[in-house]
């Protein structure tokens, strides 16, 4: 069958992929954030996943890059969800009931988050160290803090699921560079046939994690 | 925006998922010609399935590439008739298809037939416990059909299907190591079970040690290739973990696109429109008769096509709703308790459990099958005494590992009570997907009278109808069913030497979350029976109001049930095609008089 086929030239591929790869995320550059903006999200996404013993983190994986190349895609415009008025607020087990697509809540969310963060430490959220950073945002996911109309754990919510995904979802979506985030889970990414490995009882999964362009690691 | 009228042609069904194109099948093989709407766009395996682009977890699972279209159309819910329902504004708890395919494009392929006791659950409670035993404002109900008169038609899905799986009985001799609560089968599975995964093999062990009685899960996965009744090939499954969400690369999942579509698309008689959202099925002037529907194409045209005989077969909300819209029955009124369309909508009663193993062994998580697993079924339907545990209702448990992958794995972390990012989050989630085994309670969920669907009165679709609105919350009887059933969980987790375990169970007045994936098992709201007083449609199917509609699929379940509805859809459209080929093609009119 032809993906068979397909995935056992995958599992022969070794693309010399890793210095293309930093060079481009060195010269990436953001098309819907702004360079404050820029700024504080890499800030953030650098304490949600972390760089330590366990893995790389955010920011060697890409996740600013990948939000940033999300945010032009139909799901940031809100062209994924029910956007149609009323919007009407409710016991929050019925689920999101606000007007703002995500386009909207990075933009009053960071700024948002900025303008709290100033009043309380005086200074912009990038240059406050790493665990003042986890308070405050600690703070936006389970305290009672609102940017306006937007609350604060809307906005965490958002980032957090995207960093998430950043992180985990195939590099095609500019994000897991290095398929960083797949080997520190031992997850193999799109080799997607394991006919013998479905009774191989109880062994850690042997060969390396593949991306669907055929980047190996 | 023209309006046109198109040539009139014999049936035309609403829907491309299983229960439309079983339905086109059947009415061209009795001769009739066939148009087939679906507001969808076309998909196929070769586009939709092609690898590796579709091994893509962010567009598949979390983007819903190919799920329900929310922008355009959703559901409005509430827990209860004092609150005001708000929009169902993105997806989460459950997820209906859209497209050619419908949710059997998406579904992982577990394909059950339903126990018999279930379809005769309102007389098999009142024999065993009496009718008392019944809780007030519960709307237990018969099915009107039972499973003697459906085996035929289990057994012909199965074989187009080309489902996986080991018997227990056939024509009541023991065959195998099936499921031995399992009624007895007319044939063989036709495919042998699928492989278990090394955490659906501990499972198996654990709780047989433990005194249960664990079987291969039916698949609608292949296990190995296979030419379906209709001569399509089908591969064997790989166990790629890309089944739930995804159109199967192998062609090994069942689907109307694999198993039915390639056959029908060459038959003359059969015409599939894609992109036509239907808005009303059109009656005549005396209501009791359609004269076909209205849709609007994807040029913004409105088209008539007019029909003798309506085949309403799309998602089980979005049938209730086209019911609601058109005029066909009398919508449900719970304060007077009168009326049939929306009653008895029913979900399903799903919690997970989470086994952690030692850190030597690896669970490979990713590697899945979306129909296979182990399960045990000794609390399922009537298979054990209800009388000392008074509720109604019960629940399979099983391993059905249908393939974790990595954003789903990053998003759930670690066990209840570990910080959900950070390097805490980091360390317990890598120990989580690596070490642990998930089991679920896959419960039924039984109807009530304050539990339904109407009509919304505020939010629109985009075609300026009214949302469908949804009233349902957990209830007591479905909680303290759950609650035992984890209880016994306990039971396995043990044998298998669990280092650590999370219970995945209701509370006490839980409210139902629209926030969370649950299930896409929604079923009821037009349902079968004998009275049409409590039920929408005859035991064939077949609206009681207006005779040339016939409304397929798990809107016609009276009550939920633990298994997952697929199967039962299947069978319930091969035995309302055969009554119509068979009777009201001869003498088109009700088959059942009242």
């Amino acid at each position: 069958m032809q993906g068979l086929a397909g995935a056992a030239a995958l599992g022969s591929a070794t693309l010399p992929a890793r210095a293309a790869r930093s060079t481009e995320r060195s010269s990436y550059t953001p098309g819907f954030f702004s360079q404050p903006e820029w700024a504080f999200l890499h800030a953030a996404c650098d304490r949600l996943i972390p760089e330590d013993a366990v893995g790389p983190g955010a920011i060697a994986l890409g996740v600013p890059e990948f939000i940033d190349r999300q945010m032009e895609t139909p799901y940031a415009y809100g062209k994924l969800w029910y956007m149609q008025a009323p919007f009407v607020s409710g016991p929050d087990n019925l689920g999101y009931q606000l007007p703002f697509t995500p386009r909207d809540i990075y933009r009053k969310g960071i700024a948002g988050a900025e303008a709290f963060v100033k009043a309380k430490y005086g200074q912009s959220f990038h240059a406050l160290d790493a665990a003042t950073r986890d308070v405050i945002l600690q703070g936006f996911e389970t305290g009672d803090v609102r940017f306006g109309d937007l609350p604060a754990s809307v906005f965490f919510a958002q980032l957090l699921n995207n960093t998430m995904e950043g992180a985990f979802s195939d590099p095609i979506h500019g994000g897991n560079k290095g398929l960083g985030g797949w080997t520190t889970i031992g997850f193999p990414g799109a080799r997607a046939d394991f006919m013998d490995w479905v009774d191989q009882y109880g062994k850690e999964y042997p060969l390396g994690t593949v991306s669907i362009s055929g980047e190996t690691a | 925006m023209a309006n046109i009228t198109m040539k009139s042609v014999d049936a035309v069904v609403v829907g491309g998922g299983w229960a439309g194109s079983i339905m086109a099948k059947e009415l061209t093989e009795a001769g009739l010609n066939v148009v087939m709407l679906e507001r969808g766009a076309d998909r196929s395996t070769a586009s939709d399935g092609a690898y590796p682009g579709s091994i893509d977890e962010l567009q598949g699972n979390f983007r819903h590439k190919i799920f329900q279209d929310l922008s355009r159309s959703s559901v409005t819910i509430r827990n209860n008739s004092s609150q005001t329902a708000l929009p169902y504004r993105q997806m989460a708890a459950f997820l209906p298809g859209e497209g050619v395919g419908g949710a059997g494009l998406h579904w992982s392929g577990v394909h059950f037939r339903m126990p018999p006791d279930d379809l005769i659950l309102r007389s098999k409670v009142k024999e065993k416990y009496g009718e008392k035993f019944i809780p007030e404002g519960m709307n237990l109900q018969d099915y009107g059909v039972t499973y003697d008169e459906l085996e035929p038609f289990f057994d012909k899905a199965e074989k187009v299907f080309g489902t996986s799986g080991e018997a227990y009985t056939v024509n009541g001799q023991v065959v195998g190591k099936g499921n031995v609560f399992a009624p007895s089968r007319s044939d063989h599975f036709p495919l042998p079970a699928l492989k278990d995964v090394y955490g659906a093999s501990l499972f198996r062990r654990a709780a047989a040690e433990v005194g249960f009685h664990p079987y291969a899960m039916p698949a609608a996965n292949a296990s190995a290739q296979y030419t379906n009744s209709y001569g399509v090939q089908m591969g064997p499954c790989n166990f790629c973990g890309y089944c739930s969400g995804y159109a199967c690369y192998m062609y090994s999942k069942a689907s109307p696109n694999v198993n039915i579509l390639p056959v029908l698309r060459t038959d003359p008689k059969f015409q599939l429109r894609d992109r036509a959202h239907v808005l009303r099925v059109e009656l005549d002037s005396t209501k009791k008769q359609a004269t076909g529907v209205t849709y609007l194409d994807s040029n913004g045209d409105t088209v008539f096509q007019p029909a003798d005989l309506v085949v309403v077969a799309a998602f089980q909300f979005h049938n209730v709703h086209l019911m609601l819209l058109s005029g066909i029955g009398k919508p449900y009124d719970p304060v007077a308790n009168e009326g049939v369309v929306g009653r008895n909508f029913v979900y399903q009663n799903v919690t997970t459990t989470t086994a952690w193993l030692d850190k030597s062994v690896y669970t490979k998580q990713f590697i899945g099958t979306g129909g296979g697993g182990v399960a045990f079924d000794d609390f399922n339907s009537e298979n054990f005494d209800h009388g000392p545990l008074g509720f109604v209702g019960g629940s399979p448990v099983w391993v059905n590992q249908a393939g974790i992958k990595a954003i789903a794995a990053a998003k759930s972390g670690g066990p209840p009570g570990t910080p959900r990012w950070g390097s805490a989050w980091k360390k317990a989630m890598v120990d989580t997907y690596r070490h642990s085994v998930r089991m679920d309670a896959h419960g039924s969920n039984m109807a009530y009278r304050d539990v339904y669907l109407d009509l919304d009165p505020t939010w629109k679709d985009a075609y300026g109808l009214p949302l469908l609105r949804m009233t349902f919350d957990w209830k007591d009887n479905d909680i303290r069913m759950n609650r035992y059933v984890v209880g016994q969980i306990a039971k396995v987790t043990r044998a298998m030497g669990a280092r650590d375990v999370h219970f995945g169970q209701r509370q006490p007045d839980e409210h139902f979350d629209t926030r969370y994936y649950q299930t896409t098992h929604l079923a009821g709201g037009a349902v079968m029976g004998a009275d049409p007083k409590t039920s929408a449609l005859n035991r064939y199917l077949q609206s009681w109001d207006v005779s040339n509609v016939f409304v397929i699929g798990a809107n016609a379940f009276p009550q939920g049930t633990g298994y997952n509805p697929t199967g039962m859809v299947a069978a319930l459209a091969y035995w309302s095609a055969y009554h119509i080929r068979t009777t009201y093609l001869k003498n088109p009119g009700p088959l059942v008089q009242i």
